[in-house]
């Protein structure tokens, strides 16, 4: 299988007025050609930083280390033309918000086909129209579409519409950050229907960032879980949503119930506490001051991921222990 | 939990009856967005009312509230009709509190955690009519330990960007505790909260029951929290309710076509073949004739309506209203055959 992306040992730090906001700390991810691979996580974790650098988006003020590798090129070293030429074409994102990614006053249309224009010259205009109309159709909506303007448009059409972008220029791999936060259930339903028919038609790879891991198990194929930065736990989807090593995993695996299930009934679960402030990060394991099987060895050093059997990894000292 | 069977004879604290409400569009055209709801909520009762955008579960939730005044059908609060005056509301405000969805939206930016929550204290005078004659220091402080918040003195001169989501979630539940409400509406309490913090802020809700005997109706798409803490579901579907029971026999045995289709596509339910149905709830300016469902509806696209005889029912006949009773009801020609031959 290609590998389509790459990170390795990829850490992001913030500069800010208080000094350096490490969010990313030495995080590995590889995604295949046809595979889904699902990063979940709280807000601060780290999840969106990590999606901006795959396409060298993340803000002047951020410092990158680690390598980037798409379609197996340097994205940090490489110069603005490559890099132009393989944002849409190479790898495309579908930004999270769809009301607030796409611009108000232009109609779909112009939306879809201004990355077509800027990648490929000499296309003629009925060449394109006839492109973002099958594109449309390629995301569920009706090619006649493309004349409305985003307030016309419902959430889960405009996300549909977000959806058509990230493919005009027929990328190998899309990245998809937080694709259906804000949908209905229903909706959310259709659209994670339409990137894993999307994966399977185009053989694409694709990276879902996500906080809802009940979400990622259902489309994706492995999943990453991250806190504060790093990896806590990776494994395949069903096995990590289903059966998580990490407490943190637990937690969150937890926090959507499995209805029907009476333990479930008056029992809400969750997390005392907040994510650490990842200036001030815990000495030891940084879930330590949240967990709930923390022991005096957790607050020792930083536990490293652990390779367990299969493809599995959690980096919890106490894995295993009953 | 002794709640939901027991309750079943009390009078509802809250009821709404026949409520509809009409927006007028700009193109002259009318939008009902609630064609004749029914909910009833009793003491130290938690229901959930769900839905997707545009069932009317945030309207309903309104016309709850007072916020919204019916076009036709009533509100009730302990026995007698809303009164819309500005000074029945202003007395009726003091019952039943909102607890708006998007915490960070809600709270305003340059007041403190003290401030926000002592602005109801002050306009409804409750630092008068105390009974125990306490100060609004102490109300205040009353209401964010019951939110959760412990100590209170500690977040009094917190602005909002200095709190966690969660902390902004329970900051915007003491303000509604500080007027001592019988009741309280939580529009999609926890759907910003990360996964982590969800749970907490349920269980608050439930201890709130508990402790306080509030009743609660949240409004929310999400069936999981519904079976974390709700007593009673109330599913709606373009402006009216369309399946009513107790959480387990609604999510545990759904009858509405509707329901089950919402059921099988949370995602964690792998047993279920995905009912994902297509488009989105119609336009409530063109209600559609029959049953309002019947344009989406999997039973009647894959022909079980049509074999048990009840195909052009479905597509002419138009459901009565489910009434707010604690049996299990719903609103469906299938369903109503079905029940008489079994």
């Amino acid at each position: 299988m290609t590998e389509l992306l790459a990170l390795r040992d990829v850490s992001v730090s913030y500069g800010t007025l208080d000094g350096p906001l490490p969010a990313v700390r030495g995080v590995d991810v590889v995604v295949h050609a046809g595979e889904v691979v699902g990063v979940a996580g709280e807000s601060g974790c780290g999840k969106s930083t990590l999606a901006s650098t795959v396409l060298r988006l993340q803000p002047k003020s951020a410092t990158v280390s680690g390598t980037v590798e798409v379609l197996g090129a340097d994205v940090l070293t490489m110069g603005w033309g490559d890099l132009r030429a393989l944002r849409w074409a190479g790898a495309s994102i579908v930004f999270q918000g769809a009301l607030h990614s796409l611009n108000p006053v232009h109609r779909v249309e112009r939306q879809i086909d201004e990355a077509i224009r800027v990648h490929e010259s000499g296309v003629s205009d009925d060449a394109i129209e006839e492109r973002v109309g099958a594109l449309l159709e390629q995301v569920g909506l009706p090619p006649a579409r493309m004349r409305a303007y985003p307030h016309q448009l419902s959430g889960g059409q405009r996300q549909r519409v977000m959806i058509a972008m990230a493919l005009a220029c027929r990328p190998s791999l899309i990245i998809a950050d937080e694709p259906t936060t804000a949908l209905d259930v229903m909706v959310q339903a259709q659209i994670l229907d339409l990137l894993s028919g999307l994966v399977k038609d185009l053989g694409v790879g694709m990276m879902i960032i996500s906080h809802d891991l009940s979400v990622l198990a259902d489309v994706c194929d492995r999943v990453l879980v991250m806190y504060a930065g790093r990896i806590v736990e990776s494994g395949s989807a069903q096995q990590v949503f289903s059966d998580p090593q990490h407490p943190y995993t637990r937690a969150l695996s937890g926090a959507f119930p499995r209805i029907g299930d009476p333990a479930a009934r008056y029992a809400p679960t969750g997390l005392a506490g907040d994510p650490p402030d990842p200036r001030e990060l815990p000495t030891g394991c940084s879930f330590a001051p949240r967990c709930p099987r923390v022991v005096d060895r957790c607050r020792e050093a930083e536990p490293p991921l652990l390779q367990l059997e299969g493809e599995r990894a959690a980096a919890c000292i106490r894995v295993g222990e009953p | 939990m002794s709640v939901a069977g027991t309750a079943t004879e009390e009078q509802p604290l809250i009821e709404a009856r026949g409520v509809q409400v009409d927006f007028a569009t700009r193109s002259g055209s009318v939008a009902r967005a609630l064609d004749g709801a029914d909910l009833s909520v009793r003491r130290g009762e938690i229901v959930a009312l769900v839905g997707e955008s545009g069932s009317g579960k945030t309207t309903l939730a309104r016309s709850l509230m007072g916020l919204q005044r019916p076009s036709s059908g009533e509100v009730f609060f302990d026995g007698a009709p809303l009164d819309y005056s500005i000074r029945g509301l202003r007395r009726f405000r003091n019952q039943v509190q909102m607890v708006l969805q998007d915490a960070a939206g809600s709270l305003n930016p340059r007041q403190t955690v003290y401030e926000s929550v002592a602005e109801g204290i002050r306009l409804h005078g409750k630092v008068a009519e105390d009974p125990q004659g306490r100060t609004e220091v102490d109300l205040v402080s009353a209401a964010l330990s019951d939110a959760g918040l412990r100590p209170p003195d500690r977040l009094f001169l917190r602005y909002p960007h200095e709190l966690s989501g969660g902390q902004k979630q329970r900051v915007l539940i003491a303000g509604a505790l500080a007027l001592r409400p019988q009741m309280l509406i939580a529009d999609e309490p926890v759907s910003s909260l990360d996964a982590s913090i969800r749970g907490e802020i349920l269980a608050l809700l439930l201890g709130l029951r508990e402790e306080l005997g509030l009743g609660i109706v949240v409004v929310t798409h999400d069936l999981g929290l519904a079976w974390n803490i709700a007593d009673r579901i109330a599913v709606m579907y373009l402006g009216r309710v369309v399946e009513s029971g107790t959480t387990e026999e609604v999510l545990g045995s759904p009858r509405h076509p509707y329901t089950k289709a919402l059921l099988s596509v949370v995602p964690e339910i792998e047993h279920i073949e995905p009912i994902v149905l297509t488009g989105e709830i119609p336009d409530p300016t063109r209600i559609p004739g029959g049953c309002r469902f019947h344009p989406r509806c999997p039973a009647l696209a894959d022909g079980s309506a049509a074999a048990a005889g009840v195909d052009e029912q479905c597509r002419t006949e138009p459901l009565a209203p489910l009434p707010a009773t604690g049996v299990h009801r719903v609103a469906c020609h299938l369903d109503t055959v079905l029940n008489i031959v079994s």
